[in-house]
């Protein structure tokens, strides 16, 4: 999949979406803070943040949802700052919570979703159950949307983004607070649709999803845009990095303050399982593990760890992104509740 | 083309998901037939009266058949977020909003003409001028339609439609002479009479009904024009303000 959308993105570098000192304020609170971008024709472009940062802000104004206050948008060439309907042809968009009719039935909502792109009843009909079939959701298509799980609601919105085939789509959160399998069949899904041709505008939580989807990435916090580079070039930060991660018989915040005082060149961070003890040398576990259990602290494991785009985040922008993740899941918990 | 098919694909889909629900039958015919009838037995008046009391009828079955769903239906589809679904669409705002309150007028125009085909089984309509009634119908339709999208897009909640909708109904079947005549209204209550759509429009129904008309039928159809005219505009901009921030 990885290597799919990286040849995608290299191939062509027409630039399908431009963003200048976009910003938005709402009173006194600056949501989204001067960002510029570019989307490139068959990029996956990842906007990764925590709850708060601007994404959906972000989108809400690509989209032609809100007005910015201040910035442009070009989309294909055309300006949507002054005229946000100019380019609504050209788009999907996939909100965070799905937006269709609970009362119509999946094939009915799809038929709905693309007579308003003026696509002709037969047409429509067509491609309905085309997308019904794509999705593997046949055999509920005559079904109430009200009746649908909530991977299935996610998976009949991501059909409706893109019933009149757009050459853009935004997702916003696809994946969240839905059960990991359909999860895994909607990764697949925004792959195989970014290899028939679609530039796809991904924001995201889960780190590792965006890892796995995008070629390149933008991580936003408060509104600004910290770093945008490929996957490529943000994981090159962190190459020849060792980690080692340390879990113990009994939990222990005491770890790291043991080891950087004897051992000063080291980093130590805690992390869920223990503690993790970064050095752009290798790193000899042997006197480690030696010095915490002359402390008292008895060493349950030691594995060597290899950097993920989760670690070069949160050396960029400062976020535990584990933190971000459970802060997103507790509150649509709560929605849903 | 495109936007001819988006139009008539939402107008199908209200009609079919909202306008043909009993809720709103019982609404928009039963709330004035019965209101209507506890009123003509109560005021002992015969069946020759019935024309008397047709127009104040007809005006109630549009006003509530026109704003008791459509004021409900935007809010409920505001909050669960598939009117963003149709401000994602590629069709303009006077477009979409149009298509979505045509189900609301056609509703209102084929309430009004329920109580008039009843009253023909009952009483004599031959004095009534269909050539200034219809397009009366109509125009209060459109009127009350907007006046409920108004209040649509001035509130949040849906229980807060329902309650701001009856805050315009209720005075207006008191102060719009659909039952007794405006001046019969104290004179400090009389230019709030003048302030209300339902006011020309029931003095169109009455003149093309019973030839009782206060004002000229031309005026009437102006200042109801111009109402329209002033609610559509007032609900877009509020739409383009509140809903496109």
């Amino acid at each position: 999949m990885t290597k799919q959308k990286s040849n995608q993105a290299d191939d062509n570098q027409e630039s399908l979406i431009d963003v200048v000192r976009l910003t938005k304020k709402f009173e006194d609170i600056t949501a989204v803070d001067e960002i510029s971008f570019s989307l490139n024709r068959g990029d996956i472009f990842g906007f990764l943040g925590p709850n708060g940062a601007g994404k959906t802000t972000t989108i809400n104004m690509l989209t032609g949802l809100s007005r910015p206050d201040s910035g442009t948008i070009k989309a294909a060439g055309l300006d949507c700052t002054k005229n946000p309907k100019a380019a609504q042809h050209l788009i999907g968009v996939v909100p965070d919570e799905s937006n269709l009719y609970p009362e119509l039935s999946g094939f009915d909502n799809l038929c709905f979703c693309a007579s308003l792109y003026g696509i002709r009843k037969k047409e429509r009909c067509e491609r309905a159950g085309e997308l019904l079939q794509v999705f593997g959701l046949k055999e509920s298509a005559n079904r109430k949307f009200s009746g649908y799980s909530k991977g299935m609601k996610r998976k009949l919105t991501i059909a409706a983004g893109i019933i009149h085939r757009p050459p853009i789509l935004f997702l916003d959160e696809p994946t969240t607070g839905i059960d990991v399998a359909s999860a895994r069949q909607i990764r697949q899904l925004i792959a195989n649709l970014n290899s028939n041709g679609t530039t796809i505008f991904l924001t995201t939580h889960y780190i590792e999803e965006a890892e796995r989807l995008c070629n390149r990435i933008a991580f936003i916090v408060n509104g600004r845009i910290n770093r945008i580079d490929t996957v490529e070039n943000l994981m090159r930060r962190t190459q020849g990095q060792q980690m080692v991660q340390f879990a113990f018989q009994t939990a222990t915040n005491k770890a790291c303050e043991y080891i950087i005082a004897k051992f000063p060149n080291l980093r130590c961070k805690t992390v869920s399982e223990g503690i993790c003890v970064e050095s752009p040398q290798p790193i000899r576990v042997g006197p480690l593990v030696r010095l915490l259990e002359d402390n008292g602290i008895e060493v349950a494991e030691a594995k060597k760890i290899f950097p993920t785009l989760e670690d070069v985040f949160v050396e960029i922008t400062g976020i535990e992104a584990r933190m971000m993740k459970q802060e997103k899941e507790k509150m649509k918990m709560g929605g849903n509740a | 083309m495109k936007t001819w098919i988006a139009f008539w694909n939402i107008l199908l889909k209200d009609i079919c998901s909202y306008y043909l629900k009993p809720p709103n039958i019982s609404w928009g015919l039963l709330f004035p037939l019965v209101w209507i009838t506890m009123f003509f037995i109560r005021s002992g008046m015969g069946m020759d009266k019935l024309p008397d009391l047709l127009p104040g009828l007809v005006a109630l079955s549009i006003l509530f058949g026109t704003t008791s769903v459509l004021s409900v239906t935007v809010t409920f589809e505001k909050k669960g977020r598939s009117f963003e679904r149709l401000l994602l669409a590629p069709i303009s705002l006077e477009i979409l909003m149009l298509a979505k309150t045509s189900g609301a007028i056609l509703f209102g125009t084929i309430n009004a003409l329920v109580p008039i085909f009843v009253a023909m089984f009952l009483t004599d309509l031959s004095a009534i001028n269909w050539y200034v009634l219809v397009p009366a119908i109509v125009l209060i339709a459109v009127s009350s339609t907007f006046l409920g999208l108004f209040i649509a897009v001035s509130v949040k909640e849906v229980f807060e439609a329902q309650t701001f909708s009856n805050f315009f109904r209720f005075p207006m079947i008191f102060l719009c002479g659909l039952f007794f005549p405006i001046t019969s209204l104290p004179i400090f209550l009389r230019p709030l009479s003048y302030a209300l759509p339902l006011t020309y429009g029931t003095d169109i129904l009455r003149g093309s009904m019973t030839g009782s008309n206060v004002m000229p039928f031309a005026l009437d159809f102006l200042v109801l024009s111009g109402f329209c005219a002033v609610l559509f505009y007032i609900s877009l901009r509020n739409i383009n303000k509140k809903w496109i921030t």
